[in-house]
């Protein structure tokens, strides 16, 4: 095209990223990959490969080792080897060694870009100035953390061998959410990139070797699904950290269930971006742009679900459209181009599928009038209007550019259709008022809230979901709980602490008679409730003498005291320090009772009075524990991007459900609905079934503690019977069962489809008279999730 | 599309204008109460825009030369004579080499640049100087740059300008009535302006730099459409802070708007410290992004600047020759 042409038409031009460099580094190569295992490139076992092809243009790029298990276990093997010593070099040693990570992926960030865009298929201008400049971040930000975890993390150390498997959409991104945390905080690992994007993944191994990282700490094996599940299932791995379709993540939760392994999974999402009518429509365009139009929209946080005011929804639509017109599609290398390929033929089908879908359930459909090019696997933006949420393309995850819209008429109707999926990763909000953005972004269940923003991303913040987007963090101080433990876990005894005894050999009976029947009901709702069955089951002291009837809680038991808890909204919403007031009153109300209470303990247990005097103080101790907590476990504000304040805030879980064990029967009920319930939880709580009336006994001090009624709700019965219940249970959040190995395994089991958070003890004890081990913050950790709230500001 | 049309004007001829003129519209506060413009997310998009597209090879020389086409050449300094004007006028007529444009294939193109802008006392040299080419003289006015005098000052301004052979002229808005939220004032003010402008094409200076927020700088724009302006422009080139992205976008996004309610195009002019040919395609990539083709002509969009021609006959060397160019050689304003 001569000028005089472009002149007039004033038309952009192809400008295209030279390749040159990234298709050198394939041909040094000969395109073809070895594994990274100890430092060493190994080729595959089986000696199969397979072609890693650039979904623009259909080329094969280069060869890609296939793993077999036999490969896994090397690099299993290697990172065990060389895990004492990285732990022992020390957090600055380690410090170093990220931060010469760092620097070696700024020197080579345009090779990574272009790399990681042939591979991917992504635009290059995404690579070049989002991906690999995050990249370079995490590493410095978890440079820092190695340094300072002598200081900061005290009390934690590494967890061990890693495994780590992550998708395809932000190939190297996702890496350095991997690895970066993991080995600052002196974990090795083993890391498996997506089949279809292998090669950054292979230049970071280079990398490791060229800054002379030891050998085996860093190990990266390639290949599909088997190499995967070699590395899920293998035993010395320690920690599994997926991001991928909550279809596998289930598989994986299931896999994993009762091996101990620690698990994150980041998943998948249908995000909702919210536009209230006083926003800044033209900025909310571009905030739709980044939301569904980054990235092809293969986002797992992608804000996938517009929901608009209704007032201001066709005004809005239009504007969407006219921007999608200008939107440019093509050559993902050129840089130009907003839009680039679809990773791979059967990802294309899959949305191509969803969209025919759509349209078959009556969505309105909108896609620009410039056409895509056909040589690769391309996909034009689209914009579905009139879409009810019982569409399918309403609640399922496309993984594409296809954004799907429908309107609301009120605040609290916009946070119900948000709210109304299984998925919680990430959300938006836009609103130029603060006191509605501040009143939204609490009542939204994700792990982000991005307000006035979207899809932006730094290594100081936690990234991660609820409900079936996953679990776990990663960024910032919240994402090093995924790579760290208490030292004292490691100490947890496979023998109970406590010794009960048996009454008429400990010559200490109880000093006083218990008196007339007492009917021990459960208590559902904040009212004493009599069990849905209408059986009873008889409880006996050691000497086997009847001590009274338990209620045997069924299935319905537990539906009612869910619903309970669910209902028990009042409790969440107060303030920390009202919360306290309440717990501190139950401590009141406990004191007042503390004989009667020891009297029961020594009458259930056959323990020595002393000693059940001393379970009894060290309960009131535990409340005001917690009680004190309420108003101090608290956030943090970021050090993220420019003119953003980031509210990393713990939040409740919701529902939590509480599996006793069946020592320290006050204690032990205490010491776990306490954090819960500082936290603003309310709680299902299934007593030890040998033990329950120190909880059942507990129901007449909540009564008179001004506790709100669903807050605790207590369910007494076969505990496992139960228990498999609650974890089935879909709207209950979370469950945290001690009690046997073989329990835990099905706790983990059974909390997989809805993906529950689970704290199980595998069989082991804990001390609960022991302050370390019977309390503090890992148990209000536990009991909530960080949620990062994005503020930008400026005016 | 209203059909060209030529004004006599004083002698000469106006600029051809494929649009129709703006003719403002009633007061209406329900057109800009409601405004809040996010300032981080515009400053983001600001930031992003020129990063998702680039222009290079032969499409960055056609971009540079309708960049040259767009330019307010410009000197408003107190020791302007006769001498440096006329200088100016020179190379308004002849902003590229010759050799240049014929390695182009871009001589019969006849590009000149956009306007010369001087002050009043300056307009009747300019005028000798740009004899016999349809180039339009523009002058800045109502007490530029500060605007610090009364209202009969600054009508009279505007007149004596017109009268003395200004196409268009460049006009101050009082900054305390965008300040102090005096909006129906402002209107009146500007309409007034319009009204002393008759057939000259007005441009309204916000003075964004001394505004105090994006929110009141949208708002000020809405009022200078409605009450006729031709073009909204950044800055005087004076305040500490000039043309910026983000501030243009805000004001181009007011254009938008107003065209789908009133049919109007609006011209738009950043003016102040855009001194790179690197800049200049910055501000037609937010152009044609945000406001599209039309808005790349001169009937539309201006740049005011005096160093941005240098830098661009410098990268057009370059292009032509792959060597890189230096200043002295070519000829200066």
């Amino acid at each position: 095209m001569d000028i005089k042409e472009i002149f007039e038409s004033m038309e952009y031009g192809p400008a295209p990223e030279n390749g040159s460099v990234a298709q050198d580094f394939l041909d040094q190569h000969q395109r073809k990959f070895g594994m990274y295992i100890d430092g060493r490139w190994e080729r595959p076992s089986q000696n199969t490969y397979f072609d890693t092809i650039n979904p623009a243009n259909h080329q094969v790029l280069a060869q890609i080792s296939d793993a077999s298990s036999e490969d896994v276990n090397k690099a299993v093997a290697a990172a065990k080897k060389a895990l004492p010593k990285w732990v022992n070099i020390g957090g600055h040693a380690r410090a170093k060694y990220l931060y010469a990570i760092a620097r070696q992926v700024q020197k080579h960030t345009r090779l990574f870009a272009v790399l990681e865009t042939l591979d991917n298929g992504k635009p290059i201008r995404e690579t070049r100035d989002i991906d690999i400049p995050l990249v370079a971040r995490h590493f410095y930000h978890h440079a820092g953390w190695a340094q300072l975890m002598a200081q900061e993390l005290k009390d934690y150390k590494e967890i061990g061998v890693v495994g780590q498997i992550i998708p395809w959409n932000f190939p190297l991104l996702m890496l350095s959410w991997k690895i970066a945390p993991a080995i600052a905080m002196g974990n090795t690992v083993v890391l498996k990139p997506a089949e279809f994007t292998s090669l950054t993944a292979l230049l970071f191994a280079e990398i490791c070797d060229q800054i002379g990282l030891p050998n085996g700490v860093v190990n990266i094996i390639t290949g599909d699904a088997k190499a995967g599940s070699a590395i899920v299932d293998h035993k010395d791995i320690k920690k599994i950290a997926f991001t991928g379709s909550t279809e596998v993540g289930k598989i994986i939760r299931r896999a994993t269930a009762g091996t101990g392994k620690k698990l994150s999974l980041e998943l998948g999402g249908k995000s909702p971006f919210i536009v209230f009518e006083d926003a800044d429509l033209d900025s909310v365009v571009e905030g739709v742009v980044d939301a569904i139009w980054f990235n092809q929209g293969q986002v797992c946080c992608a804000g996938s679900r517009l929901l608009v005011e209704e007032s201001i929804a066709d005004k809005l639509y239009g504007k969407i459209r006219r921007r999608m017109e200008r939107l440019r599609m093509g050559n993902p290398l050129d840089k130009g181009v907003d839009i680039g390929a679809i990773v791979a033929p059967v990802q294309l089908k899959v949305i191509e599928d969803l969209v025919q879908q759509g349209v078959d359930e009556g969505g309105t459909i909108w896609q620009p009038s410039w056409s895509c090019p056909e040589d690769g696997c391309f996909y034009p933006p689209t914009l579905f209007t009139d879409v009810s949420p019982s569409a399918t393309i309403a609640q399922v995850e496309i993984f594409g550019p296809v954004l799907v819209a429908m309107s609301f008429r009120t605040h609290k109707e916009a946070v119900k259709l948000a709210n109304n999926t299984r998925y919680g990763l990430a959300s938006s909000i836009w609103t130029e008022d603060i006191n509605l953005a501040l009143d939204i972004a609490p009542q939204i269940k994700a792990g982000t809230v991005w307000v006035n923003c979207t899809n932006v991303f730094d290594a100081a913040a936690g990234f991660g979901g609820v409900r079936e987007s996953g679990f776990g963090r990663e960024g910032g101080r919240e994402g090093l709980w995924e790579y760290i433990q208490l030292r004292q876990e490691a100490t947890l005894s496979a023998k109970s602490y406590y010794e009960a005894k048996v009454l008429k050999s400990s010559g200490d009976a109880a000093t006083v008679a218990l008196g007339i029947d007492r009917t021990a009901k459960m208590y559902i709702g904040g009212k004493q409730s009599r069990p849905d069955g209408g059986y009873s089951d008889a409880i006996y002291d050691p000497s086997g003498k009847y001590i009274g009837d338990i209620s045997r809680g069924n299935r319905k038991d537990i539906r009612n005291a869910v619903e309970a808890a669910n209902n028990a909204n009042k409790w969440v919403k107060m303030t920390g320090h009202t919360r306290a007031q309440v717990m501190y009153y139950m401590a009141e109300n406990l004191s007042i009772r503390a004989e009667e209470f020891a009297n029961r303990i020594n009458q259930m247990t056959g323990r020595v009075m002393s000693k059940a005097k001393k379970e009894v103080q060290q309960a009131i101790d535990r409340i005001y524990t917690y009680a004190a907590y309420a108003d101090k476990y608290d956030g943090r504000v970021h050090h993220t991007t420019h003119m953003n304040v980031t509210l990393a805030m713990p939040e409740a879980l919701g529902v939590l459900g509480i599996v006793c064990p069946d020592d320290f029967p006050l204690l032990r009920f205490i010491s776990t609905v306490m954090p819960a319930i500082a936290m603003g939880n309310s709680v299902i709580v299934i007593p030890s079934e040998k033990y329950p009336f120190a909880a059942t006994d507990f129901y007449q001090v909540l009564e008179t503690s001004d506790l709100p009624g669903g807050t605790i709700n207590i369910v007494t019965g076969d505990k496992d019977e139960l228990a498999e219940v609650l974890a089935k249970h879909d709207d209950v959040e979370g469950v945290w069962y001690f009690g046997s190995k073989k329990g835990s395994k099905q706790i983990e089991m059974y909390a997989t489809d809805n993906m529950k958070r689970t704290w199980v003890n595998h069989g082991k004890y804990r001390n609960w008279e022991d302050n370390d081990q019977g309390a503090g913050e890992q148990f209000l950790a536990k009991a909530s999730d960080i949620k990062n709230i994005w503020i930008p500001y400026g005016i | 599309m209203a059909k060209a049309k030529s004004i006599k004007q004083n002698g000469s001829t106006a600029i051809q204008s494929h649009h129709r003129r703006n003719e403002g519209m009633a007061y209406d506060a329900n057109t800009f109460k409601e405004i809040k413009i996010n300032r981080s997310a515009v400053d983001r998009r600001a930031a992003t825009i020129t990063k998702r597209r680039s222009i290079k090879k032969q499409w960055q020389a056609a971009w540079l030369l309708k960049a040259v086409t767009c330019i307010d050449l410009t000197t408003l300094a107190g020791d302007d004579t006769r001498g440096n004007v006329t200088r100016l006028c020179a190379k308004a007529r002849s902003p590229i080499r010759k050799d240049l444009l014929e390695s182009l294939d871009m001589y019969d193109a006849h590009i000149t640049t956009g306007a010369v802008c001087v002050y009043h006392n300056m307009i009747a040299d300019a005028r000798k100087a740009l004899h016999g080419t349809n180039i339009p003289i523009a002058a800045v006015s109502t007490g530029f740059p500060a605007g610090q005098i009364s209202l009969k000052d600054k009508i009279q301004q505007i007149e004596a300008s017109v009268k003395a052979g200004a196409r268009e002229i460049d006009i101050v808005i009082s900054r305390d009535l965008v300040i102090l939220s005096k909006w129906r004032a402002l209107y009146n003010e500007v309409q007034a302006y319009r009204q002393a402008c008759g057939a000259a094409h007005m441009k309204t200076i916000l003075a964004t730099g001394e505004l105090p927020s994006y929110t009141k700088v949208a708002k000020a724009s809405w009022i200078c459409m409605m009450a006729g302006a031709d073009f909204i422009k950044t800055s005087t080139g004076k305040e500490t802070v000039n043309a910026t992205l983000s501030v243009s976008l805000v004001m181009i996004r007011c254009i938008r708007e107003y065209e789908a309610m009133t049919g109007f195009k609006v011209g738009f002019k950043p003016a102040g410290g855009i001194r790179k040919a690197k800049d200049a395609l910055n501000w037609l990539i937010l152009m044609k992004e945000e406001l599209g083709h039309d808005w790349l002509q001169p009937e539309l969009f201006r740049f005011g600047a005096s160093g941005l021609l240098g830098d661009i006959e410098r990268q057009l060397e370059h292009f032509v020759t792959g060597r890189y160019s230096a200043s002295f050689r070519h000829p200066m304003a």
